[in-house]
């Protein structure tokens, strides 16, 4: 959340004019001779929430483990503002993960830990603030995720939805320049699940993140995506990239408007205005 | 947007002519960098006695977090004192985030869970846990013993397959580490006797003492320990991960009765494998002790061995394997117990793990006190 006071907040620049943020040239993702996916070649623009969906399985979630850097690609490389990520030696490496936010599917909130020392451990490592002043700092993010009060509690004494929002809190918790979700909704029941997805729009536009989204869940794609990439399970490459609301319309791929509409097969899925 | 030289955050209060204190935010707000307090601010609008402030934005830099903290403790004390407030010139995303933080009312009772019960509650509900904790085991002994009588008829659901593993892993996959401990045993035993036996020119009772301390006591008890964190850290490590990972509920509730499926085979396999493991360790253990006989004591592998055999007593080498067999029993049910009653996060299956660990230990001890006072009195 890089807010620069140079940048008026109103009227947000149009996306399109918007400095690239994240670059990611020719990647391939591969476990031994097994290719997952190959050349896959996308921009992200800063400010901007970009989803990544595709079917169970295309390997959604491993491009976001290769984005953070837990695996290394098989080929090709991710810049972050022109800024080679996959190359970079271990210390500048470290300099960048500490720009970004990722919350795991499951929430991996630590267990032995209360919800402020879970927000409260990365600004305790990667911070000069002095203990009250940590608090007082993790209090501030799960009161922006709705939890206040909660600071004392442990991961297991919460529900799974608040679980998914506590580890947001220690997603956001350093203030990051980019957001990685990992399936935010999943397992939410609809109303929690538009209440994240609000919750993340109202995070980029007082924040300025940029927010990678991987999703599969059709509601959220069409409220939150500014941009978007369908990772082809067939064709084991990127099968369309756009506006989640132009695809669904007008895309030349039947396996996206197939995913984008819910349809049972590719027939019933002509694309409307030719 | 060229970033602008980081200067330092700063806050300013100023008296109004008005009767009002003016608040003027600069600089760059830097979490990392650190944040200014709270605490003088409030103090100075207090010496000043303002009925109202004025919180001017004007000349701030870049900001971050600590900005919105600072703002929402400030706005905080000023509700509290009431004091009015007027924002100027704050930027767009702060208002919002300062909005968003005050959007869900704060739970009340959240922080009162968090005091400390008196002395007495405690200690009278560590007592009542213990007692709790008796009766879990006495059901959980009950429901193994059922489970172990329908394994010996038959009518036991379980995979065969889940049987021979948890065979290897208890028994052939143990032996490196056993071979190991044992053989060193083994060797020190005979050191230890060597030192003494050797002043009244005796040395070649150090085989009987190897032979007879390793078949009476050591071999069951080395194997014991090692199986027990070997062994009985996986079991409860394994049943209290299926548990956090609901496979136990998946198993319990198709109609496959956990105890049968998971606790039998583990018990009928460290039953089988632990008195082969300690005859096995024995023989490591008098090698161990043969070879010190043999390159400091000079005495020939021939006759160490003949001396070793004639100490050994079969009543003493049943004893000894009687003994693992127990250990065995006591090492199963620590691990699968724990498991089984395991909480619900990465921490509680270390937890179970360790306790699993330190019961069959001390179990172990204790039952071999026992021995010894049983066997003292069968003459053994």
């Amino acid at each position: 959340m890089s807010n620069q006071a140079a940048t008026p907040a109103n009227p947000a620049p149009r996306a399109a004019e918007r400095p690239v943020h994240i670059e990611v040239r020719d990647l391939t993702m591969a476990f031994g001779n097994f290719v997952l996916m190959r050349d896959l070649n996308f921009t992200v623009r800063h400010g901007e929430i970009f989803i990544v969906m595709g079917g169970s399985g295309c390997g959604k979630s491993t491009l976001l483990r290769h984005l953070i850097g837990l695996i290394e690609p098989a080929a090709g490389a991710v810049y972050y503002d022109g800024q080679n990520f996959t190359a970079a030696d271990t210390e500048a490496r470290e300099a960048m993960l500490r720009r970004f936010g990722v919350l795991y599917q499951g929430g991996a909130l630590w267990s032995s830990m209360t919800l402020a020392e879970n927000v409260g451990l990365p600004l305790g490592e990667f911070t000069d603030l002095a203990p009250g002043e940590i608090r007082q700092i993790a209090a501030l993010k799960l009161a922006l995720v709705g939890l206040r009060g909660f600071e004392d509690y442990y991961p297991n004494q919460i529900s799974g939805g608040m679980q998914k929002r506590a580890g947001l809190a220690r997603a956001i918790a350093l203030d990051p320049a980019v957001l990685f979700l990992d399936e935010p909704s999943a397992g939410l029941d609809p109303v929690t699940s538009r209440l994240l997805d609000e919750l993340i729009l109202e995070l980029r536009d007082s924040l300025g993140a940029t927010i990678v989204v991987v999703t599969h869940e059709l509601a959220s794609i069409f409220t939150i995506g500014d941009n978007s990439i369908f990772l082809d399970a067939e064709t084991r490459t990127l099968g369309a990239l756009g506006n989640p609301r132009e695809l669904r319309d007008h895309s030349d791929n039947p396996r996206v408007r197939q995913f984008l509409t819910r349809s049972a097969s590719l027939l019933e899925t002509a694309p409307k205005n030719g | 947007m060229t970033a602008p030289a980081s200067s330092a955050p700063s806050v300013a209060v100023e008296r109004d002519n008005s009767g009002a204190a003016v608040v003027r935010i600069g600089g760059d707000w830097r979490l990392r960098h650190g944040m200014p307090a709270t605490a003088p601010v409030e103090r100075e609008i207090e010496a000043a006695g303002a009925r109202a402030i004025c919180l001017d934005a004007a000349a701030l830099g870049r900001w971050d977090s600590s900005l919105v903290s600072f703002v929402l403790h400030l706005e905080e004390y000023c509700r509290a004192s009431k004091i009015a407030i007027e924002r100027v010139a704050l930027p767009d995303g702060l208002v919002r985030m300062i909005a968003l933080a005050q959007a869900v009312p704060e739970k009340r009772d959240a922080r009162a869970a968090a005091s400390r019960p008196a002395l007495l509650d405690r200690v009278g509900a560590a007592a009542l846990e213990r007692f709790a904790g008796f009766s879990d085991f006495l059901e959980f002994l009950g429901e193994a013993a059922i489970a172990l009588g329908r394994m010996c008829v038959g009518r036991a659901r379980f995979r065969r397959s889940d049987l021979l593993e948890a065979i290897q892993d208890c028994g052939a996959n143990a032996l490196g580490i056993v071979t190991l401990i044992s053989y060193l045993v083994g060797v020190i035993l005979a050191f230890m006797g060597a030192i003494q036996l050797q002043q009244f020119g005796a040395a070649i009772y150090v085989a009987d003492l190897v032979a007879i301390g390793m078949v009476r006591e050591m071999g069951a008890m080395m194997t014991g320990i090692i199986m027990s964190g070997r062994t009985g850290a996986a079991f409860a490590a394994r049943l209290g991960t299926m548990k956090v990972t609901q496979e136990i509920d998946a198993l319990a509730t198709m109609g496959i009765p956990p105890m049968e499926f998971l606790t039998a085979p583990r018990i009928v396999a460290l039953v089988l494998m632990m008195p082969l493991l300690c005859l096995y360790s024995d023989l490591v253990g008098i090698l161990g002790g043969a070879t010190v006989g043999f390159t400091m004591l000079g005495l020939s592998l021939n006759t160490y061995l003949r001396e070793s055999s004639a100490a050994i007593l079969t009543a003493t080498l049943i004893g000894g394997l009687v003994k693992s067999v127990v250990y065995g029993v006591l090492i199963a049910l620590a691990g699968c117990y724990e498991g089984f009653r395991c909480g619900n996060s990465s921490s509680a299956v270390g937890d179970a793990a360790t306790r699993a660990v330190v019961e069959s230990i001390v179990a172990i001890v204790v039952a071999c006190g026992v021995f010894a006072v049983l066997f003292h009195i069968l003459d053994i």
